[in-house]
């Protein structure tokens, strides 16, 4: 009986060499990903978002975990297991480093026990827990048989028993200048309450702690060792019961169980990364996947780096949709400088990769595409040498893109040819859109060009819209409207106060 | 509890608290820094208490009357007073020769537990003067807060408790070694180190550890790092006596600062009482009045920082201001009107510090917040510049007033011309009185001043000038008084042009 794995991938294995994707520092997803990897270095996340799905089936297996998880009761179970699993590995690391073989076996002891309890407590909490999604139905089947092995059983036993045992003992060390003794202990009392309640009386409030913490150690010198030496000699049958256990124990960790704390990470993470968000009353939703269907929508959709970054802050994220129905495949976005369209278009992108992860994605509603690639194509701020250079540089990273394109593919072009004259970037991008349009690949354009919002029944015109009353106000929402261009120049005249209301105002 | 409790009847006083933010305007306004020097006599720390305890304005009546009962002690009694502020500072002073502090508490416990016995044992003699003082004084004192200081000395600093705490200071050299308890922790890591009494009296405990199975090791001479682990585990097992023995001695420490800190005030008081006896100057306990009532009468009341620099008597004004929110003082240049709204805010000032005041009476209802806005003469050359500046700190009162306030304004919103100044004056003056904020203003402003109509709650006093034009310094109920400046060069420019007119025709 084995369990291959809760992330559920097919064809093998997960690439753990490849590294980030080329479009995820466009899309501000290198945030997204660091942010949600940061708090768990340990389980080395990083590569399982290296991979997207193409298969709704596997995303759906993912889903299912996710829903599953979204209950606090079986999320908090998972993580106390993953806790109790990370101390396990840390005092297994630990007992490499150590020098006395006493020492070493009493932290070997430690780890089995803190093992022991994390799958029996695991085991406990899974058998009553109202499970649905298929990956997790059938880690707890596993769970339920390795528990009662015989291996398990005996393991558990003897680690409480051995514990039990060494942790009755108590001694007394008398520490002169240069010389200790060690005996049994002998019923002595207390003394520091004495002093303490001698002293109370002076209290006068709070004042400072010389409470001098001593940090837990991990390392034991000769004196100490010589010291546990002495009590061993004193008390040698639960010390020679260590050594049996140790002796039969060595290896008792398993595989599977293993590689379950390791990947269940996935999804923990996510969940715990998008929580402030959810608290905050952002909506995330489990998207309808396909890998045929190009008709995708979004409902309240965002940008979750910038909602990431704005975590802390009162100011509110504006939720967009999006919606290409028949043969729409290419949202063009103009209108508003600073009015939100790159912002716009990152979470075109964004919800795209998230989906294809298997997780639920920043929006109240969605049914996306599971894509072969993202491209995406941002202005490089960087990239000012002379003009003729750079538009050489765009111009070939673009045939890059279109030449390893695919129908399949998601494009995200942002503001390209800014730097050209109006009559080339014309020229150039109606010919982009042109073949993006015979690829049939879904995509969005942010650019400064009305004319390409309505070149064909493929491409969709939305605009950066403005406050009618107060024009200067950035709304911030991108919506579904004609490209006229009048919204920016208005919103920069009164900028500079120059509209027909104030030119009055202030001459009269 | 071991609390000294002589500036309030129920707390310490908070040394770290801010002062007030309007404390600055305060000390500039009122030349509070005369008062102070006066009171602290050259001692800086005399002046910091005075400075605190001044500016932190007190706002129940009874707290007030507690410090006056104390006060009225201390000038009955200075030297028993200072003889008890000198045991703070003797004190301090052997702390600073014998280099005595509680070691920091990263230190380790050894070096925490016996600089804390040092100073404790530094400190067993003092408390016993001040337990003799208080057996010996505790019938001569009458206030509240000098009795139950005394009571409190004679609680809790009895004989039989000093010897124990003695035998303590002596036990925890641990002549014979540390004893400690200790478990098989995690990972077979010693833990739970306890500090533990030897069982039996004496020596016999260290035969019977003889006696029982034992093993012993001595580490080798050398063995440096041995050495360094089997202090620290010493160190373990005394961290709590040694938390227990160094917070006993940050307690007495606190308990002697505090009790340094508190006497300083009234040792300033005493000191001030002393000077202005000597000038002849009177002074009174004053009564004060719920905070909702408005009351302000007094008599003989003299600006005391002019009087210290003057090292003179100086003139004293009586007003009869019971039941007015708004007093307009006007009057000739060099008339006395600052001096005269400074020597009101030094007595509010004293009288919520629980002082004596310096007037031959003085009564005057609590306010919420004492605040200045003196005309300052910088920045001559930017006009607009002073304007804005004068609105800017007006603005920061606001922020800080609250109903039953009262605010002080000499000469405010001159800065600009007339017309503006009153305007903007008129509405700021007139919401604070319907916020319930008192307002003494000095001012030039005319329109001002006689835009507001005689009503009850107004009370128009006016600087003395003599009809020879001499200057009396005395501030009397009057109106305002119309410059005929403007109306007089009308007249004379105007009569000219007519003659010449008439002339013409």
């Amino acid at each position: 009986m084995t369990f291959r794995s809760i992330l559920g991938v097919q064809n093998g294995d997960q690439d753990e060499t490849s590294g980030w994707p080329d479009f995820f520092a466009d899309l501000n997803l290198d945030q997204v990903i660091e942010a949600i990897t940061a708090p768990k270095q340990e389980y080395r996340l990083a590569p399982f978002f290296w991979t997207t799905l193409r298969d709704p089936e596997a995303v759906r297996y993912r889903q299912q975990v996710m829903q599953d998880l979204e209950n606090e009761t079986l999320l908090a179970y998972i993580k106390a297991f993953a806790e109790k699993m990370s101390v396990v590995r840390r005092y297994l690391a630990m007992v490499e480093k150590l020098y006395f073989d006493r020492h070493k076996k009493g932290w070997v002891l430690e780890a089995a026990l803190v093992y022991v309890d994390a799958v029996t407590a695991l085991h406990h909490n899974l058998a009553h827990a109202p499970l649905k999604a298929q990956g997790l139905l059938s880690f707890r089947e596993w769970l339920d048989r390795y528990v009662q092995s015989q291996a398990f059983q005996s393991l558990a036993a003897e680690s409480r028993q051995v514990k039990q045992a060494l942790s009755e003992l108590k001694y007394s060390v008398v520490i002169e200048s240069n010389r200790f003794r060690v005996k049994r202990y002998e019923g002595e009392t207390d003394y520091s309450i004495d002093v303490e309640e001698t002293f109370a009386r002076f209290r006068q409030g709070e004042v400072e702690s010389y409470l001098v913490k001593f940090p837990e150690r991990s390392g034991m010198s000769h004196v100490e060792a010589k010291i546990l030496e002495f009590v061993a000699r004193l008390y040698p049958e639960p010390f020679a019961a260590l050594d049996r256990f140790c002796a039969d124990h060595s290896h008792f960790l398993d595989e599977t169980v293993q590689s379950f704390d390791r990947e269940i990470q996935f999804y923990v993470a996510y969940l715990d990364f998008i929580a402030d968000l959810k608290r905050k009353g952002l909506p995330f939703c489990y998207p309808q996947v396909s890998a045929t269907d190009k008709e995708v929508y979004v409902r309240d959709g965002f940008d979750l780096a910038l909602a990431h970054s704005m975590r802390y802050s009162d100011g509110a994220i504006v939720l967009n949709d999006f919606d290409l129905e028949g043969p729409e495949r290419l949202i063009v976005v103009t209108g508003a400088n600073q009015g939100g369209k790159t912002t716009f278009a990152r979470m075109f992108g964004q919800l795209h990769y998230l989906a294809s992860l298997g997780y639920p994605v920043p929006g109240r509603e969605a049914r996306l595409f599971l894509f072969d690639h993202i491209f995406t194509h941002f202005e490089r701020v960087e990239d000012i040498r002379n003009l003729h250079g750079k538009l050489e540089d765009d111009l070939i990273r673009i045939y890059d893109m279109l030449s390893r394109a695919a129908p399949d593919s998601v494009f995200v072009l942002n503001e390209i040819f800014t730097s050209t004259t109006l009559r080339d970037a014309l020229f150039l991008s109606r010919e982009i859109v042109a073949r993006l349009m015979d690829l049939d690949a879904l995509g969005v354009w942010v650019t400064f060009l009305d004319e390409l919002a309505s070149l064909s029944e493929k491409t969709v015109s939305m605009v950066a819209a403005v406050n009618p009353q107060d024009p200067a106000v950035r709304t911030f929402k991108i919506v579904r409207k004609h490209a006229d261009g009048l919204a920016y120049a208005f919103s920069l005249a009164q900028k500079h106060r120059l509209t027909y209301e104030q030119i009055k105002e202030r001459i009269s | 509890m071991m609390k000294v409790f002589l500036l309030y009847p129920d707390r310490d006083v908070d040394l770290s608290g801010e002062l007030p933010p309007n404390a600055a305007d305060l000390i500039q306004d009122l030349a509070l820094n005369t008062l102070f020097e006066a009171m602290a006599q050259g001692d800086r720390f005399l002046f910091e208490v005075v400075r605190r305890v001044v500016l932190s304005s007190l706002h129940e009546g009874d707290t007030i009357s507690y410090r006056q009962e104390i006060l009225k002690d201390c000038l009955k009694h200075p030297d028993v007073v200072r003889q008890i502020y000198n045991i703070p500072l003797e004190f301090l002073e052997r702390k600073h020769s014998r280099w005595l502090w509680v070691s920091s508490r990263h230190s380790s416990p050894a070096s925490i537990l016996s600089s804390a016995r040092e100073l404790l044992a530094a400190s067993l003699d003092l408390l016993r003067r001040l337990q003799q003082i208080a057996e010996e004084y505790a019938g001569a004192f009458e206030s509240r807060g000098f009795r139950r200081f005394f009571a409190m000395i004679q609680q809790e600093l009895c004989d039989e408790y000093l010897t124990t705490v003695e035998r303590h200071i002596e036990a925890l050299q641990f002549p014979r070694g540390v004893l400690l308890s200790a478990q098989v922790g995690k990972g077979n890591e010693g833990a739970n180190y306890i500090l533990c009494k030897p069982n039996g009296a004496g020596q016999k405990w260290l035969r019977r550890v003889f006696a029982s199975k034992s093993y012993a090791y001595s580490l080798h001479p050398r063995d440096d790092a041995g050495a360094r682990v089997l202090g620290e585990l010493r160190d373990k097992g005394i961290a709590r006596a040694a938390n227990a023995t160094a917070q006993a001695a940050d307690h007495i420490e606190s308990f002697l600062n505090v009790l340094r800190w508190e006497l300083a005030f009234y040792l300033g008081c005493m000191n001030l009482y002393e000077q202005l006896e000597l000038l002849g100057e009177p002074l009174t306990f004053p009564q004060s009045a719920f905070a909702d009532e408005r009351r302000f009468s007094c008599t003989g009341l003299y600006d005391i920082s002019l009087a210290l620099t003057m090292k003179q008597k100086v003139v004293g004004n009586d007003v009869a201001a019971d039941g007015k929110e708004l007093v307009i003082i006007t009057g000739p240049n060099q008339g006395g009107k600052t001096t005269f709204l400074r020597s009101i805010g030094l007595a509010q000032l004293m009288l919520q510090a629980g002082m004596f005041v310096p007037a031959e009476s003085f009564s005057a209802n609590l306010c919420s917040g004492l605040f200045t806005h003196f005309k300052r003469e910088e920045d001559k050359t930017m006009k607009r510049g002073q304007f804005e500046e004068e609105l800017k700190r007006m603005s920061a009162i606001v922020d800080l007033v609250r109903p039953t306030g009262l605010i002080l304004l000499n000469e405010s919103f001159a800065s600009t011309n007339e017309r503006e100044g009153s305007e903007i004056a008129r509405q700021i003056v007139s919401a604070l009185l319907e916020r319930g904020i008192r307002v003494f203003y000095v001012t030039h402003l005319y329109e001002l001043a006689s835009g507001f109509q005689e009503e009850e709650s107004i009370l128009f006093l006016r600087a003395e000038r003599l009809p020879d034009g001499r200057r009396t310094f005395k501030v009397r109920e009057g109106k305002p008084l119309e410059t005929s400046y403007g109306v007089d060069l009308y007249s004379r420019i105007f009569a000219a042009e007519g003659c010449m007119v008439e002339g013409c025709s």
